[in-house]
């Protein structure tokens, strides 16, 4: 941890960066967001298991990116949601600066899109062994039953949006959600209106998910959303050979035309 | 009107089978994969057992996230409006913390203080809260800071307290508990001698609310909310899970023919909260909208009625996905 803070510290005084966006001690050892601007602010951040959210949602922000230039503390999905950000143009290649804690406790600098495709390219999928083995118990349902699975799920949505603020690919300034002329989607979270906003979001991450879970994880409900998203990227993964978030570099399969295209509806 | 009993670890049973038996509905925490919810149960083994705090509060059973307020129907040259009146059936709300029973008093402050807000009156009015004292406490509670505690008695009808060797000290402290207590008389026994102040969880005060209301509109310019709101993500969720906020949207669903109104659970924390039909937002970045939190429930209301829009449960602070602790700002405020 000391090796981090020092990183951090060095990088501050020598103006390599303006700010390190890090964890630190919350709530009962709870791991939360910090924006290390000084010396003083470096020493609070914290590097351990428990630090699992994903920080790169704050690199689209408007607040964090005036501070000026950027290093990450970035654990597995922070990597990949870098490389979709940038494939997605919503990171300049090389802004920003990911700070990687090895096991051995020293800290990589990975500064371009590069080297952090090499770091995720060494690193085993992100969806956790619990969350796999829910998602392969939930497609062995039947339609109906798994469709049931969600209705009693989402009935217990308050559409909070926590999912969708959360979620480092859901950067639109403005969300069809939040469209009202014209009214796309319900705004109640009723029936109809949760289960219109989590299919229009599932579909809209297909393939751009990086399965860090990030949107379950922040439900205050504890609904498992992530795995909606987890299930459509790798539908997508399966049927166009796209894994998200391992290339900064990408032909979004949902957003490609081709005149040659293999399905007809499309042409 | 306080009178003070005991009822034995069986007397519950007792108490549920009356109520059903007499038509009431009985809604209290329930446990299932780890997540604790305010559903309707017939006995108490369906109740949780060990639980701090559900996660959504209880205001939805006066406040739902979803209401209809009124429907109506077009046909050529006639408009047919329906006015909305629930179902209703009496209500019993078992096992609420205090901080949560005293969270309805606040809403209905905000619901009652110039025209009386039709559903919600109807709703709190067939509603008897049974409130279970608190004999644990976590890092985000608060409630003696803000004027309760985890044995207070305001918002319970009948206020429970878990006596350590099974069984409950019972509270009647109202006319809706007196009706309750009439259903079975026989369980509530004489009580001499025991120390409820022992029995219950210790929650230090940690900051004072008056001066803190004392000191916000002298801290309005100060850098210290946008330091603060800084990994908010400005999601609704610290709004939709707290007891006393308020604050909702209307909405209307309908087509040429046919449509209802809806009243909906909405928060000052979501950008489009204040978002005005030209385009201008006068609440533009998260800082002024974490102000305006703050500032609503310390500050404002406190001027208005008296008391903080808060009752210090800390569910905000265990919702929020990014850990924005509550207690934690306000103490930095009132150092500040």
């Amino acid at each position: 941890m000391d090796v981090l803070r020092n990183k951090a510290r060095d990088l501050l005084a020598q103006g390599q960066v303006q700010v390190v966006i890090g964890y630190e001690a919350g709530t009962s050892g709870a791991r939360r967001p910090s924006f290390a601007r000084s010396e003083a602010d470096a020493a609070r951040l914290m590097w351990d298991a428990d630090c699992v959210g994903n920080l790169a949602g704050y690199l689209t922000r408007p607040e964090i990116k005036k501070m000026g230039k950027a290093a990450i503390v970035a654990n597995a999905a922070t990597l990949r949601a870098l490389l979709q950000l940038t494939a997605e143009h919503q990171l300049a290649e090389g802004a920003v600066l990911a700070l990687v804690v090895t096991e051995e406790g020293a800290v990589l600098e990975l500064s371009n899109a590069q080297a952090v495709t090499e770091q995720v390219a060494t690193l085993p999928s992100s969806l956790s062994a619990a969350d796999r083995e829910k998602l392969e118990r939930l497609m062995a349902l039947s339609r109906e039953e798994r469709r049931a699975f969600w209705e009693q799920e989402l009935q217990r949505c308050v559409k909070c949006y926590a999912c969708r603020s959360s979620c480092p690919m859901c950067y639109c300034g403005s969300c069809t959600m939040d469209c009202n002329r014209p009214q796309w989607v319900p705004v109640a979270s009723h029936e109809l209106g949760n289960l219109e906003y989590h299919t229009v979001r599932a579909m809209h991450l297909a393939g751009r998910c990086v399965q860090c879970g990030e949107c379950g994880r922040a439900c205050p409900v504890g609904i498992p959303i992530h795995l909606l998203t987890c299930y459509a990227e790798e539908s997508v993964r399966r049927q166009f050979g796209q894994p998200a978030g391992t290339s900064a570099t990408l032909n979004y399969a949902l957003g490609n035309f081709r005149p040659d295209d293999q399905e007809s509806f499309i042409r | 009107m306080t009178s003070t009993f005991k009822l034995s670890a069986s007397a519950l049973e007792t108490l549920f089978a009356a109520l059903s038996t007499g038509g009431w509905r009985i809604l209290g925490p329930t446990e299932t994969d780890g997540r604790v919810e305010v559903r309707e149960v017939k006995n108490p083994s369906q109740v949780a057992s060990q639980y701090l705090q559900s996660t959504l509060s209880a205001k939805e059973v006066a406040f739902p996230k979803v209401e209809r307020l009124l429907s109506y129907k077009m046909t050529p040259g006639q408009v047919e409006l329906q006015d909305h009146d629930p179902e209703l059936q009496p209500t019993v709300l078992f096992g609420a913390r205090p901080c949560e029973a005293a969270g309805f008093g606040v809403l209905d402050k905000v619901f009652n203080w110039d025209s009386r807000d039709k559903l919600f009156s109807a709703r709190l009015r067939q509603l008897t809260v049974i409130g279970l004292s608190c004999t644990q406490a976590d890092d985000a509670c608060f409630c003696t800071s803000v004027g309760g505690g985890p044995g207070s008695t305001r918002g319970s009808d009948l206020l429970l307290t878990p006596l350590p060797k099974g069984g409950y000290l019972a509270e009647v402290l109202t006319a809706k508990g007196e009706a309750l207590q009439a259903l079975v008389p026989a369980v509530f026994e004489p009580a001499e001698g025991v120390d409820k102040e022992a029995l219950l969880a210790k929650v230090e005060p940690v900051f004072d609310r008056a001066e803190l209301t004392a000191k916000l509109p002298g801290l309005f310019a100060s850098e210290l909310w946008a330091e603060q709101s800084l990994r908010c993500l400005g999601c609704g969720a610290c709004a939709f899970v707290c007891p006393t906020c308020a604050c909702f949207d209307i909405q209307e669903e309908a087509d040429t023919k046919q449509g209802q109104r809806l009243r909906l659970w909405d928060s000052c924390g979501l950008r489009q909260f204040t978002l005005h039909a030209s385009g201008h937002n006068p609440r533009n970045v998260q800082a002024e909208r974490w102000r305006q939190r703050v500032y609503h429930k310390f500050s404002y209301f406190p001027q208005r009625f008296g008391e903080a829009m808060c009752v210090g449960c800390g569910k905000c602070t265990r919702a929020c996905p990014v850990d924005m602790n509550l207690k934690e700002h306000l103490t930095q405020a009132s150092g500040a």
